[in-house]
């Protein structure tokens, strides 16, 4: 979604970014799940930043005479087995949660279209080997190689952020590769070429940029999944450490109370993770609507 | 298909099998790195917890782990020649023999589920599809996407407490069986066509209904992608010009939406119906920890945390195996379902 | 699940609709639609009703089979049917219990609660009829049961208890380990007199002989059966064994499908103590926690043993419980959950530092909410011990005096640590260690916790480098001196986590280990303990409960120190012993 080039004047600079505007406005109103879900990514930034702040009780503080108490005025969500607030912890994951996704994300999005995108340019070697590589990343079962490489190098968050990079890179290399081989041949880059730019040039200057709605659309779908890899990972106990509040252990540790009937402690962290995802699903889907209309869904 | 079509498909066969190789290339050594690299002892955790460091070092002798680790990787791959994936650690029983008599069970309870997902998903996806912009339409897409948003483990404890604890429509979550039934003769390892086959279809009926919650469980997360993709790609195939003649030319809705539209949309079904198939496959660790189901990714996963690594590389070889037939299969189809690929369009 | 990005278009799409044409395409493919889904699903609903119907399976047949056998439920199976294999699990000690016979088992008391128990003190015939200790207490003659078969018919000699023993001692690892606890250490020891007498030689008189020939370990295996599957590089038949029983015991395994389940039938042809009740046992193996109480409670099960105390408080609750399932528990002797701390390590070498720790520990709440009561305290006992084990120490939670203590040490600005226990037991130890974690905090020690997964635990555990450790430690056989000379005693044992090394405490376990006179015994007992209440190089919580939930019609539960079900004693109440 490009403007026009060069401004003249303020008028045309605001009916410039009006049209933008009113294109957002237009797709947001035909679609009010993409309005719900962008008012949602805010609140849960928001939460993210700052919720710690703002919690009633100590995350990490327990209270044992209180433990396994349901939801209540006192405490919303109930508590868990130490008595440690759980509505207090949810909020708390969100950063924790959020930014292990974002991270994951950013990480393989960086490195995967830059490199999926060099070997769509550039062809032959590169092309192989790099093509080659997101292969056989994708011959694992992408969640048992998320395992194994966080049982292999320990369970930190940093090492929760790169597994979830590994296992996400081969989609934003073939993603990249796929877009880039299909503007390479546009009249466009004829003519960069034709002025003298070099190869590594038009790639970045003109390539690249064209190709990013795809990705970046993407990459908001990838969101969900890269939480929902952290959360599962924790369930096999290869999560983060105790006691840092992180949805998916907390999951992993109410599911353990349900059948006993104290549905609490499993129920909000899940359906924090289930909001989440939803919410940068139905963003990516927008942001793609926003972005890219011929192939909206 | 015509005679030089037939080739046209055996080449892309041969042509995707040799580009297979590489990738299961790699994935052996990385997976042979990686489960080297595993921090933790498994001759200190077989010695026993009584060991001394003379009784571990000899536990670790009799395994083979003192050798130089090239050392060991040839002696891996010797053994893969053979067709010996080395023997479990915790089992006691050669990988190979295990994996066998466990894949059905992973196997059966993806395709059950995708079977499900299908059909719920495609048929959503083409409601959708015809009613676009709706709030069928929305309300299709919400309900999908839901399903792929829950953590799937979560998803089968819900789904245990609601409909076996609280309504008792479910029966016990005990694995394939109920432990006092005998298993079906074991013709293709799956509990349902076995005892169909032998000509017990009770047998095969409580299997189906063993089946039921973790297929439930799995469904969930592969029906969204199937039911978008069907629906984007249905929207696409409608808007076309040929199904525009067809209506044109006054065939029936039903020809128009079944033999020519949907066909037309089948394809990138197909390529999803794949994806969801391999990723179901990994997604399986989960869903079998939570309902007891004697499956590969159970299997994979104990080995994984008792540092054992003969499963961990089984598994994940089998997988990858499997994942290039998959393709390959699909591959294959497309040559039925679209016959300019056939034609090497 | 990431949707693949639509790459490329579909068929010849992609012309622009007109409205008109969405309109003419809404309606018509509307219309069709109501011809085609409703015929599909009608399709699907019928098979499915098809399928569900035909699915009346003999309800009648189906309970009678079930009220005949006991379907036990646990987490893990045997994973070998050989107890001397390298890495047979604890499952598998219960496997070779109830497969296997043995000289001498323990007899059995019932306790103040009714509940049955092993009774340490008396030694019961198995496979051995009766037997003679030598006065200088240097030898033991054992004379064999005359009618004892083996599983596959052919007569119990004292041949097959000879290689059984040679076997245990040979082998190495964790057998021949435990068989030197009793003086038992080589082949040439064992001697067969008569094809029914056997006789052990040792070279110091051993109160522990006799009770270590009754723990799982020295098994009588079929040495004509086993030696048939030996081979020259595997004498011991050790490949064969694993896979195969080759026992007399009581039961018989019928099927064994290692991370499944183990089927059990009852050996009718066996002589070495009463006949049981039950025909049949599955052992279904079920990793999901919530499954397990979901089973026992619908019915689905009848025995699990290793519930989560959480899930036990449930069915012990007065407004939780049911009369259908009951939960029997009996603190595990000679046993007990600690806090290790690593002494050779700064700053835990300081003793002040350890009393520092024992005082800071929030004991009630560690008894309350993270084993909801299913402990015996081993806290705020008398400053001076008696000979019993295990027995309270003398700390109490007190901040100040912890405080106080670190300050004196010369850590008022506290320290740094890490906190370390088996991933396997997270269940119990997370929110132990979580609680330590909060309370150290507050005197101003920073602990950071780590959950360690079970393959590197025994490892971690021999490198003795972890400077805090959460654990339990248990001996089989009921005494402190054992206890302690695995736990304490300078020979510095894998189990003495904390690397501790006292001179003067050796001394007096050396001393206990032979003595006989009662008194004197007592005396030593009461001299170790004090020391290590003194020098505090573990912190004792609690001793741990073996609960074992049962439905209220499953009798005859007997606890053993190996903690696995004897299904020798069980039986369902009103059934007919079929």
């Amino acid at each position: 979604m490009s403007t026009a080039a060069v401004p003249v004047g303020a008028a045309a600079a605001r009916s410039g970014g009006s049209e933008t505007w009113r294109h957002v406005r237009y797709v947001l109103a035909e679609n009010p799940l993409t309005f719900a879900a962008f008012l949602c990514f805010l609140a849960i930034v928001a939460t993210a930043l700052v919720g710690p702040a703002l919690v009633p009780y100590d995350p990490l503080a327990s209270d044992t005479a209180a433990a396994l108490s349901p939801p209540s005025l006192a405490h919303w969500f109930g508590t868990d087995q130490l008595g440690r607030d759980i509505f207090s912890r949810v909020i708390v994951a969100t950063r924790l949660d959020l930014g292990i996704a974002l991270a994951a994300v950013a990480l393989s999005f960086v490195v995967g279209s830059f490199a999926g995108a060099w070997a769509g340019y550039r062809g032959g070697i590169a092309d192989k080997v790099v093509g080659r590589f997101a292969d056989t990343v994708m011959a694992f079962p992408l969640f048992v190689l998320a395992m194994g490489i966080v049982a292999a190098l320990g369970n930190t968050v940093q090492n929760i952020v790169y597994a979830t990079a590994v296992v996400n890179l081969p989609f934003y290399i073939r993603l990249a590769r796929a877009e880039i081989v299909r503007l390479r041949e546009a009249g466009f880059v004829e003519a960069a070429a034709i002025s003298g730019n070099r190869p590594l040039g038009i790639l970045v200057r003109h390539l690249y940029p064209n190709a990013l709605p795809t990705l970046v659309v993407q990459a908001s779908l990838n969101l969900g999944w890269a939480l929902l890899n952290a959360a599962g990972l924790s369930f096999i106990g290869l999560g983060v450490r105790p006691p840092t509040p992180e949805w998916g252990i907390m999951v992993a540790d109410g599911a353990n109370f349900v059948v006993a009937g104290k549905w609490w402690i499993a129920a909000f962290p899940g359906l924090a993770i289930m909001g989440t995802a939803l919410c940068f699903n139905f963003l990516g889907d927008g942001l793609r609507d926003l972005l890219d209309p011929t192939r909206r869904t | 298909m015509p005679a030089d079509g037939a080739r046209v498909v055996a080449k892309r066969i041969a042509l995707g099998l040799a580009n297979a190789l590489p990738s299961l290339a790699g994935v052996v050594v990385i997976t042979f790195i990686l489960t080297r690299a595993l921090p933790g002892d498994p001759a200190a955790y077989f010695a026993g917890p009584a060991a001394t460091e003379e009784a571990v070092e000899q536990v670790r002798r009799t395994l083979g782990l003192d050798r130089p680790l090239p050392v060991q990787f040839l002696d891996y791959l010797r053994e893969l020649a053979r067709g010996d994936l080395g023997t479990s650690l915790t089992t006691g029983q050669p990988v190979l023999e295990e994996m066998a008599a466990r894949l059905p069970a992973s196997l059966e309870l993806t395709l059950v589920a995708l079977l499900l997902a299908g059909a719920i998903g495609i048929p959503l996806g083409v409601l959708a599809a015809t009613r676009p912009g709706s709030l069928v339409d929305q309300a299709c897409r919400v309900g999908t996407t839901v399903g792929v948003a829950l953590p799937v483990f979560f998803t089968g404890v819900l789904l245990i407490y609601a409909f076996y604890f609280l309504l008792g429509w479910a029966p016990a979550p005990l694995g394939r069986l109920d432990p006092l039934l005998d298993p079906p003769q074991a013709l293709t390892g799956f509990y349902v066509l076995d005892a169909i086959l032998q000509g017990d279809p009770a047998l095969a009926a409580e299997a189906l209904r063993q089946l039921a919650l973790p297929a439930l469980a799995l469904a969930l997360v592969a029906m969204a992608p199937l039911a978008r993709m069907t629906r984007a790609s249905m929207l696409g195939v409608l808007g076309s010009e040929f199904v525009r003649t067809a209506r044109a030319l006054g065939l029936s809705r039903f020809q128009v939406l079944v033999v020519y539209a949907f066909r037309n949309a089948l394809l990138p079904v197909l390529t999803t119906l794949g994806m969801t198939f391999s990723f179901l496959l990994g997604a399986n660790v989960l869903v079998e920890k939570v309902f007891a189901w004697p499956g590969v990714g159970s299997y994979a996963l104990e080995a994984l945390i008792a540092s054992d690594f003969a499963p961990v590389q089984g598994f994940v070889l089998i997988m990858g195996i499997l994942y290039v037939l998959l393709n390959l299969a699909i591959d294959t189809l497309y040559a039925f379902v679209d016959p300019r690929v056939a034609r090497g369009a | 699940m990431r949707p693949r990005s639509s790459g490329g278009s579909v068929g010849s799409a992609g012309a622009a609709r007109s409205s008109s044409t969405d309109r003419l395409i809404a309606s018509t493919a509307c219309r069709a639609r109501r011809v085609r889904l409703p015929f599909v699903r009608v399709l699907a609903a019928a098979s499915l009703v098809a399928v569900t119907s035909a699915c009346a399976r003999d309800d009648a047949e189906l309970a009678a089979r079930r009220a005949h056998a006991l379907l036990v439920v646990a987490e893990t199976g045997p994973n070998s049917l050989d107890i001397h294999g390298v890495g047979a699990n604890r499952q598998t000690y219960g496997l070779a219990w109830n497969v296997y016979d043995r000289l001498l088992t323990y007899g059995v008391k019932v306790d103040a609660d009714g509940v049955a128990t092993y009774d340490y003190t008396k030694l019961a015939p198995e496979l051995a009829e009766s037997w003679q200790v030598a006065p200088d207490g240097k030898s033991v003659t054992f004379r064999l049961r005359a009618d004892a078969l083996f599983h596959d018919g052919t007569a119990v000699t004292a041949d097959d208890v000879k290689w059984s023993f040679d076997r245990a001692v040979s082998v190495g690892g964790f057998p021949t380990f435990q068989m030197k606890a009793g003086s038992l250490e080589r082949p040439e020891q064992f001697e067969v007199l008569d094809p029914h007498t056997f006789v052990i030689h040792l070279d110091r008189a051993d109160k522990l002989t006799l009770p270590d020939i009754a723990v799982p370990v020295p098994v009588i295996i079929n040495a004509q059966l086993a030696r048939r599957h030996a081979t020259p590089d595997d004498p011991w038949a050790m490949r064969w064994l694993k896979n195969n029983a080759a026992g007399g015991g009581a039961y018989r395994v019928e099927s064994w499908r290692p991370g499944q389940q183990t089927v059990y039938v009852r050996n009718d042809a066996w002589r070495s103590g009463p006949l049981p009740r039950l025909k049949r046992v599955v052992v279904r193996e079920v990793p999901s926690a919530s499954a397990q109480l979901a089973l026992l409670t619908r019915g689905d099960a009848d025995v699990v043993v290793g519930l989560a105390p959480h899930d036990i408080e449930q069915l012990v609750d007065a407004e939780t419980a049911t009369a259908d399932v009951s939960v029997i528990a009996v603190p595990v002797e000679n046993a007990l959950q600690y806090l290790g701390m690593n002494v050779k390590q700064k700053p835990f070498d300081d003793v002040r530092v350890r009393r520092a720790v024992a005082y800071a520990i929030p004991y009630e709440r560690i008894l309350a909410a993270a084993m909801f009561g299913r402990g015996i305290p081993l806290w705020g006992g008398p400053p001076s011990p008696s000979a019993a084990w295990p027995q309270p120490s003398p700390y109490v939670e007190d901040l100040e005096k912890a405080r106080a203590l670190l300050a004196e040490a010369g850590y008022a600005g506290g320290f740094d640590t890490e906190l370390s226990f088996d991933q396997g037991f997270a269940t119990t130890n997370e929110p132990m260690a979580l609680l330590i974690q909060e309370a150290l905090g507050r005197i101003g020690v920073r602990v950071t916790v780590n959950k360690i997964p079970g393959a590197n635990w025994r490892g971690a555990l021999l490198r003795k480098d972890l400077p805090l450790v959460l654990n339990t430690f248990s001996g089989w056989l009921n005494y402190p001196d054992y206890f302690f000379f695995w736990a304490y005693h300078g020979q510095n044992a894998v189990f003495n986590t904390m690397s501790y090394q006292n001179p003067e405490l050796d001394q007096a376990v050396d001393a206990a280990r032979f003595e006989s006179d009662q008194a004197r015994y007592a005396e030593q007992v009461a001299r170790f303990v004090e020391i290590a209440w003194s020098d505090v190089p573990r912190v004792p919580l609690f001793q741990p409960l073996q609960d074992v939930a049962l439905r209220s019609e499953v009798r005859g539960y007997t606890y053993w120190f190996h903690r696995q079900l004897d299904f020798r004693s069980l039986y369902k109440e009103n059934v007919h012993a079929g």
